[in-house]
């Protein structure tokens, strides 16, 4: 059997595709942002802090990596208005991305807490650090750093993931494919080219936050 | 409509469940086979099977397994193939899970050292008898840990399959959601059977790698 595939004809629809590129990134760079915050404060919450918080923290984080994301998505969106929250899907997908990139990256950066030697906390109290100078600036930009590729991987993790915002109507990039294959019903041609992007981004976007982080993140201070 | 008691809504989650489960097994096995294939072609330096494994890897690890789905299902199509959500999400959890576990695996057979290669060529063994014999028991030790963490990934992997149609556990959720309109409480206990499913695994790869470290 012929097959005859018609690229063009998605592609001639292509300020559909720019739009879910621009939400994908958008959505990918304010989770990041908030998400490495929580996951910072998790990390120091559960590196000796009272048993309590530890406990809850650690609910948190084997709660969000035992359940699959679009569980946690549909949760946020169909879940919360039933006991009084209204979301716009937009919100509703930060949300659950800030949410779920908390969990892993609170792991991950306890990993590089940890490997902070005992000799760099005496230092800092010789020099009177308080416990929060302390941490800001002696023990988290080394950590950041052994642990930036796996917090990167991680960032691309959850951009990936962000395909199934889509269904709840977020108009980012899988939404667009599915936009366009409703129009035109070329819809293997629509995945393939939505498929390429989502390659071409992830690629891109592991490049840039390779370059950017030892540059701007933790390494202006030679940390 | 139809009133469903709370039981109701438990009773068809959990059977809706073993779908979940069915689908992770064929993924994790399937996966396991086409990535085993996959190593050793790599291993075995097959003429244009190291990049060709490396674009492999890249493609399926860097687009989004939703991605994934919808091809199979309307590529398949294309190709005359009479396409259910069933073969579907059994061919692209398969491949998604196999370029995984081959990168995992890559990695544990290049933590062997090279001295064993060796060692195990002066002892006149040919490629088939070294991987047989010597490599593979040592790295398949290494190895046991992160593949059963893997599987964690696998179940949650399968929750992206209810998009297309296929009815496990988080189609179920929405369908019996539709009926009840009581999201809140479908899909919390949803998550708690996702939990139940994963949480015993992960705990099981953190305690093995205990282990095995503690080993070594």
């Amino acid at each position: 059997m012929l097959i005859e595939l018609d690229f063009p004809a998605v592609l001639a629809q292509w300020p559909i595709l720019a739009k879910g590129v621009a939400w994908t990134l958008g959505l990918t760079a304010v989770s990041t942002a908030i998400g490495l915050v929580i996951g910072t404060l998790c990390a120091w919450a559960r590196s000796g802090k009272p048993i309590w918080l530890q406990w809850l923290v650690g609910a948190y984080v084997e709660l969000v990596r035992n359940t699959p994301f679009i569980v946690q998505l549909f949760f946020v969106f169909f879940g919360l208005p039933a006991m009084g929250v209204k979301l716009t899907p937009e919100l509703a997908s930060v949300i659950a991305m800030v949410i779920n990139l908390g969990a892993y990256s609170a792991e991950i950066i306890r990993a590089g807490i940890e490997a902070t030697p005992k000799g760099q906390f005496e230092a800092a109290a010789s020099l009177a650090l308080s416990k929060v100078q302390t941490f800001v600036h002696v023990v988290l930009p080394p950590a950041l750093k052994k642990v930036w590729p796996a917090l990167t991987s991680q960032i691309i993790i959850v951009m990936l993931g962000s395909a199934v915002c889509g269904q709840i109507s977020t108009e980012e990039l899988s939404f667009a494919a599915n936009l366009i294959q409703s129009r035109n019903f070329r819809a293997f041609e629509a995945f393939i080219i939505a498929t390429g992007i989502y390659l071409v981004l992830s690629i891109g976007v592991r490049g840039l936050l390779n370059w950017a982080g030892p540059r701007y993140l933790f390494g202006g201070r030679r940390g | 409509m139809v009133d469903f008691s709370l039981w109701d809504i438990l009773r068809n989650l959990l059977l809706a469940a073993r779908w979940t489960v069915a689908l992770s097994l064929i993924a994790f096995v399937g996966g396991g086979v086409v990535g085993l294939f996959l190593l050793v072609a790599r291993t075995a330096r097959w003429p244009g099977a190291g990049p060709l494994v490396a674009g492999y890897v890249q493609l399926f690890q860097g687009t989004p397994l939703l991605m994934q789905l919808f091809l199979a299902y309307f590529g398949l199509a294309l190709f005359g193939v009479d396409t259910s959500a069933w073969t579907a999400a059994a061919v692209a959890l398969t491949l998604y899970t196999s370029a995984f576990l081959v990168e995992i695996w890559r990695g544990c057979v290049a933590a062997i050292p090279k001295g064993q290669w060796e060692a195990a060529q002066s002892l006149a063994l040919n490629f088939r008898e070294q991987l047989r014999y010597i490599v593979l028991p040592q790295a398949t030790r290494i190895a046991i840990a992160p593949t059963v963490g893997f599987l964690v990934q696998v179940v949650k992997g399968t929750a992206l399959a209810s998009v297309i149609g296929f009815v496990e556990l988080t189609k179920a959720g929405t369908m019996i959601t539709n009926a009840t309109f009581q999201p809140f409480l479908v899909y919390s206990f949803v998550a708690l059977l996702y939990f139940a499913l994963c949480f015993p695994v992960s705990l099981a790869a953190r305690r093995l790698e205990r282990k095995l470290h503690a080993l070594r």
